[in-house]
């Protein structure tokens, strides 16, 4: 029997304030949130955890990365969230590490029509310091500063803008975000 | 003197006890219960429960004395509550041939299996005031016959054995929802038909009469008309089979067209398809009719230019509580675009007098 | 203290994940319309649906929320509005700007500078800035798609060559980011400098037309012109007549039959706050002692 607490207590007001931090990391791009109120089963983190409950439902379509398509993970999320779980190709929300969600090529850009049918990938880390990228952009006064898995693939991303996906780094219960605008370099 | 007003909240507050009040009327004169307006007021409130999209007589005769008889306004009271309920599943698609007929005509045949039945209509009522409905007279019970036993297929279906009919389209997929996806251009079938269900039936009918006087003419017969209560059944995942959970009222129309065929099909006769829930036939004959119409692009004939054959005009601005809260929302505050336009008016009426002086100098 | 008959900030939960993943994706695509399946509110379409179904998906029990219409804090719809979520969703309430970390907003950008921190939520009525020169939805869909705006430059350059300039007033086309064109809502053009390079997060929610977008912070915002006709951010050439501001946006207010008439400044708060420091326009009524 797998464990199946570790949802919010009070979703309203939890998964209020978790999507702010959503909000936050995605409009200011470098910029680190706590993510409070999951205790998922490992290895999903519980920033990770709290940004399912806050996006993920029965109206979207999630992939399972190799790293973290377990049994009691999947349980938790059919508990909790019920999405249906898709390939890669299929899906709206991806969770894994970096090099689980690996080729990323795999994943919805949207189209030039609808640009916003596209994935959010939800990238668990070791962790998200000390900096390796410099970014601009939409979200961002001058110039910031963020961890990233790595440079290419998002430089790569942000050359099809307005198509591409968007991402969520997860470690422990910080989250940050780096959305398709983001104009992404080494530092 | 002008000082900014403050107290728009007790202005609000004062204006809801008067609307209250004007909502009783004379307390001199006995308070309609629920219960009177859903028996008495019926296709008032089959109309708000086809347009609220929801099933529940008692909450649209509620919603009818809320709002004063204000149709529209009770629709929207429907509509506002709908959308916070749980979605518990979506029941079975309801077999509309095994309904449980009040009321069945056709137009196209003299007699059909199963027979024509009139039902409680106004058709052949002589429109006349009944003056003895004012002087509160008691009703005469109608007479009764005992349930036909005959089946009653589709009249449709038999036209279908003859190869005259196009074949119906049919689908295992599961139809999108538009009151849970946003509309999406263009719309298939499916959709086309919800929003007419639930479309303002006064705009309804009058893009199907339109079609009749020649704006994307269809040469319409109703084929058949049926008003009768049909069971609801849902699949109870945890027992593994359906359970009806309930019975609605349904008027369905299809109608025949007539049909001399295009480039890509061949001359047969072609359908059209209203379904409203309640005994509402003008709506559901006015549906089939604009359903129709805006067929024509599977079908393969020309697009006249009529509004009717319009999904994008016709979908876009048949839901009257969109379309009433858009219209009454020019009642609202718009003294910034106002004043921005008044300072853009006058510098341009200034700029051309200045031109005017400069050309007669 | 909320209402318990009703979730916190009214939607289900359900719905506020739906909407919450439309204004996510409005974050990333900045001014690009993202359709979202709006519901019917308890107050009519046409009357901020959009911007109340966004906020409520914005706001947490932290919350001190602003509303304003017109500029003003105490106009009917706005009462309405605040009142709807002092009962919903149990949050302070203010007219300060300052005081505020979400303002829901009808046709005005506050005149105190927005912070970080602050999210300014929109009222949209029509969100296709390309609607009235293209009815058609899959027409404008398409334009967008292939960044194709002739259309929209022609209207504007025959408003040149008709009035010798650009007779749009407000709801004033902007481009975001050298990318999608996009309406303000009908914001006076007065307002459009202040959509760039904006410390605050910009939402815009549109219930009947069913379509969210979204600035960033800090985003590149810039109103459409020509270079021998470049935008001016104009406004009525008088100062306030209660708080002696010559730079904030004015109503026009009719005093008497006579053509008497005054100019206010729109923003309540920001009227407010100037007179209480001691500024005084040519009509400040006296100070009660």
């Amino acid at each position: 029997m797998s464990d199946l607490s570790g949802g919010f207590a009070h979703a309203p007001e939890q998964a209020a304030r978790a999507f702010r931090a959503c909000l936050e990391t995605l409009a200011r791009p470098g910029q680190v949130q706590r993510l409070e109120g999951a205790a998922p089963p490992a290895p999903l983190s519980p920033a990770a955890g709290a940004v399912l409950l806050t996006l993920v439902d029965q109206a979207v379509r999630l992939h399972l990365a190799p790293s973290h398509d377990r049994p009691e993970i999947r349980d938790w999320i059919a508990f909790h969230c019920g999405a249906p779980l898709v390939a890669a190709e299929e899906a709206d929300f991806a969770l894994g590490s970096w090099e689980a969600l690996q080729p990323v090529g795999r994943f919805a850009i949207g189209t030039p029509a609808y640009p916003d049918r596209a994935a959010t990938l939800i990238v668990e880390m070791e962790t998200l310091a000390p900096p390796n990228a410099r970014l601009t952009g939409p979200g961002i006064a001058r110039d910031a500063e963020a961890r990233l898995p790595e440079i290419a693939a998002f430089a790569d991303n942000r050359a099809r803008f307005p198509l591409g996906f968007d991402c969520f780094f997860t470690s422990g219960d910080r989250v940050s975000g780096l959305p398709r605008s983001t104009k992404v370099e080494a530092l | 003197m002008y000082v900014a007003t403050k107290g728009g909240e007790r202005a609000i507050e004062a204006a809801h006890q008067w609307l209250a009040e004007e909502r009783r009327g004379d307390r001199d004169v006995p308070e309609l219960s629920i219960a009177q307006i859903r028996e008495q007021m019926s296709l008032a409130v089959n109309r708000v429960m086809a347009e609220g999209s929801l099933y529940d007589p008692d909450l649209a005769a509620l919603a009818i004395k809320q709002a004063r008889g204000d149709l529209i306004e009770a629709i929207f009271l429907i509509r506002a509550y709908r959308t916070t309920l749980p979605r518990f599943g979506a029941s079975l698609p309801v077999e509309t041939g095994e309904m449980a007929i009040t009321r069945r005509v056709s137009a196209t045949f003299k007699d059909v299996p199963g027979g024509q039945v009139l039902g409680p209509t106004f058709d052949y009522t002589h429109r006349l005031l009944d003056f003895k409905l004012a002087a509160e007279g008691t009703t005469p019970e109608a007479q009764r016959k005992s349930a036909d036993e005959t089946p009653a297929p589709h009249i449709l279906d038999l036209l279908d054995r003859d190869g005259l009919m196009e074949p119906l389209e049919t689908s295992e997929d599961t139809p999108s929802d538009l009151t849970r996806e946003p509309l999406e251009m263009p719309a298939d079938r499916p959709l086309r038909l919800q929003a007419l269900a639930r479309g303002d039936e006064g705009f309804v009918l009058s893009l199907a009469y339109s079609t009749q006087r020649g704006y994307g003419r269809t040469h319409a017969f109703v084929g058949e008309l049926r008003i009768g209560t049909c069971a609801v059944e849902m699949e109870i995942p945890e027992l593994g089979f359906a359970v009806e959970i309930g019975e609605v009222e349904l008027s369905e129309c299809e109608t025949v067209n007539q049909f001399t065929g295009s480039k890509t099909e061949p001359a047969q006769f072609t359908r059209g398809y209203g379904l409203v829930f309640g005994q509402n036939e003008r709506k559901s004959i006015s549906m089939s009719l604009v359903d129709r119409a805006l067929r024509w692009e599977e079908l393969g004939e020309d697009n006249t230019g009529a509004p009717a054959q319009d999904a994008e005009f016709v979908l876009y601005h048949c839901d009257n509580i969109q379309a009433t809260g858009f219209l009454e929302h020019i009642k609202l505050p718009h003294y910034v675009d106002f004043q921005s336009e008044l300072e853009l008016i006058r510098r341009l009426r200034r700029e051309a007098g200045a031109e005017e002086r400069e050309a007669a100098e | 203290m909320s209402d318990q008959a009703f979730n916190f900030a009214y939607l289900d939960e359900a719905t506020k994940r739906m909407i919450r993943r439309a204004l996510l994706k409005g974050i990333a695509v900045p001014g690009y319309q993202v359709p979202f399946a709006s519901r019917e509110m308890p107050m009519p379409y046409g009357w901020g649906t959009g911007g109340v179904q966004v906020t409520a998906a914005c706001l947490t029990p932290e919350d001190t929320l602003k509303v304003i219409d017109q500029g003003a804090d105490d106009t009917t719809n706005a009462v309405s509005i605040r009142a709807f979520f002092a009962r919903t969703a149990g949050v302070e309430t203010t007219t300060r700007t300052g005081e505020a970390s979400v303002i829901q907003t009808r046709h005005r950008i506050p005149e105190e500078p927005l912070v970080e921190g602050q999210i300014l939520v929109y009222q949209v009525p029509i969100p296709e800035p390309l609607r009235f020169l293209e009815p058609r939805e899959s027409e404008t869909r398409k334009m967008h798609a292939l960044e194709e705006y002739g259309l929209m430059h022609v209207k504007l350059y025959e408003d040149i060559a008709r009035h010798g300039e650009i007779s749009t007033a407000y709801a004033y086309p902007v481009r975001v980011e050298g990318r999608y064109v996009m309406d303000p809502s009908p914001i006076p053009k007065f307002d459009n400098p202040k959509l760039s390079d904006n410390p605050a997060i910009q939402l815009f929610g549109a219930g009947r037309e069913q379509r969210i977008y979204a600035l960033p912070p800090y985003t590149q915002v810039v109103s459409l012109d020509f270079e021998d006709h470049p935008f001016v951010a104009s406004k009525a050439e008088h100062s306030c007549d209660l708080c002696g501001c010559g730079t904030s946006y004015l109503d026009e207010v009719i005093t008497d039959d006579r053509g008497g008439r005054m100019f206010v400044c729109s923003d309540t708060d920001f009227c407010e706050t100037r007179r209480a420091q001691g500024h005084r326009g040519r009509l400040a009524p006296e100070e009660r002692t």
